[in-house]
């Protein structure tokens, strides 16, 4: 299996960057890890002209907590995330979630821009970015604009993000104090895609759920925020009649289509279960 | 398309080489360098039997292009054993343990469990388990690959302590 030629660059700075893809227009592709796209190369469903390597650009690394939000460099890889202890302390969803991506090897390569512009349904991270009210910071050459993640998935690899863009951060807002977060993927296997997958995070005040978020992975052609299943939570004690409502209303906004991974009848079903069970941990995660 | 010149330190020794951008690094390896060690099993990303060392991570070299790996540290299979040519711990302990039938998969094991044991000196046997995951066995049934490294930790723990 061997990729179609590309011409390689390698530039040293955001700016140099962005003057190659102005100039290469849909030719040119930015590489991160390459553990999306160098598949997709060697299968020849991505044939570049130009290759534009992102490895050397500092600007695009690093985690940062500033203005009550958390700011993830594009270039920061699934494994510099499990290993983050300011992460682990204020967002440890992203660990979780991090780690039920694929295996070691993958984790030390593949990026979090990467995973979340990539715009494959199977990608773990941009649910949980929707689920956190995440949004992206992207640059071209005259300017910078930030895309909130739940407006920026159109589908599947169809994204909001220009082709002359890059991403060069996430911006998640910082989670209240004592919010509980759970991310609960079903696969087939260690390394595999989701068969379905659900992030949900939500803050208790005294007995009542305040706030609620679910979003979903793997259930459509992008991943869903799931709006009236959120809503359902809030304002209950999460009782089993508000829950089995959220559960309802998760799989009714899931889309899911049959493939190798089963019917879409049972991935639908798949949906709720997670989505019960994310719940249900990130209720004893949570303090009141 | 032009070749590029593309250098990296690969098992200790300074390589250079002009190079298609497209060349994956385990063609690199096999094939430009003679280092056969890390070998081609699915092709996909999946198996890790390609596995080699790079800057301090354990990278599958069938999914990376030999240009983006410009500078690195390389370790594959052949850098494992002391420069005498005495077994590491870990392949030590694959010998002793039963670690590998066909053994196509073991040098990709090794150079990971290598890194494994890096980062996570005394690691339980869920952790190896976890630790290995990218990585494939048709044959052991991964009982005596887990049993092996396990070997190579308690003789490199025993090592340390010893030495202080
Ligand atoms: C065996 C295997 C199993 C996997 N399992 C999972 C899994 O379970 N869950 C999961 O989520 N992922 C999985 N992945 C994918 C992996 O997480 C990828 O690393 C990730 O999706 C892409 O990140 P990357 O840095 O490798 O990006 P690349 O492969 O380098 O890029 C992916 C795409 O995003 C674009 N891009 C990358 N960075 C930027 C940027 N900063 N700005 C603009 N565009 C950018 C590229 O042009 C390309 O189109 C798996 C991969 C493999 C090989
Ligand atoms: S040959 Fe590289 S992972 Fe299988
Ligand atoms: S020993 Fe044969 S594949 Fe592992």
């Amino acid at each position: 299996m061997i990729p179609g030629p590309f011409e390689y660059h390698r530039p040293g700075s955001v700016d140099e960057a962005l003057a190659l893809l102005a100039r290469h227009g849909e030719d040119g592709r930015v590489i991160a890890g390459g553990h999306s796209l160098v598949p997709m190369m060697k299968l020849r469903l991505a044939a570049p002209a130009h290759l534009i390597d992102l490895r050397n650009l500092a600007e695009l690394r690093g985690i940062r907590e500033a203005d009550g939000s958390l700011e993830i460099g594009a270039m920061t890889t699934q494994h510099e995330v499990i290993e983050s202890e300011l992460l682990q302390a204020l967002c440890p969803i992203l660990r979780e979630t991090a780690l039920m991506i694929a295996d070691p090897q993958v984790r030390y390569c593949g990026t979090l821009g990467g995973n979340v512009a990539n715009g494959d349904p199977g990608n773990d991270m941009p649910a949980v970015m929707q689920c956190l009210g995440a949004s992206y910071l992207v640059r071209n050459a005259s300017g910078q604009r930030e895309i909130p993640a739940r407006d920026f998935y159109e589908g599947a690899y169809f994204t909001a993000l220009g082709e002359d863009e890059i991403l060069t951060a996430v911006r998640i807002p910082r989670p209240p104090e004592g919010q509980g977060q759970a991310y609960e993927k079903m696969k087939r296997k260690v390394g595999d895609y989701a068969t379905a997958a659900a992030a949900v995070a939500l803050s208790l005040d005294g007995g009542t759920c305040s706030q609620a978020a679910i979003a979903l992975t793997n259930l459509g052609q992008t991943p869903i925020f799931a709006e009236a299943a959120s809503q359902a939570l809030v304002g209950s004690s999460l009782d089993e009649a508000a829950v089995a409502e959220a559960v309802r209303l998760a799989r009714e906004a899931a889309d899911p289509v049959e493939d190798l991974r089963g019917p879409a009848d049972f991935k639908r079903h798949a949906a709720g279960v997670m989505v019960q069970r994310a719940v249900a941990r990130a209720r004893e995660r949570a303090s009141a | 398309m032009s070749k590029i010149p593309v250098k990296m330190t690969v098992n200790g020794a300074a390589v250079e080489e002009l190079v298609e951008p497209r060349l994956l690094l385990i063609h690199f390896l096999r094939e430009k360098l003679g280092i056969t060690g890390p070998h081609v099993g699915c092709e996909t990303s999946h198996c890790g039997a390609c596995t080699v060392d790079l800057d301090g991570k354990s990278v599958k070299s069938c999914t990376v292009f030999a240009v983006q790996a410009e500078g690195a540290q390389i370790t594959t299979i052949e850098g494992m054993a002391e420069a005498d040519g005495t077994l590491s711990a870990l392949q030590e302990g694959f010998m002793q343990e039963h670690g590998l039938q066909c053994g196509f998969c073991t040098p990709g094991m090794i150079t990971r469990a290598h890194r494994l044991l890096l980062e996570n000196p005394n690691p339980t046997d869920e952790e190896i388990r976890w630790g290995l995951s990218g990585n494939l066995c048709r044959c052991t049934g991964y009982q005596n690959i887990v049993k092996a490294v396990r070997y190579a930790a308690d003789k490199i723990n025993a090592g340390r302590e010893a030495a202080e």
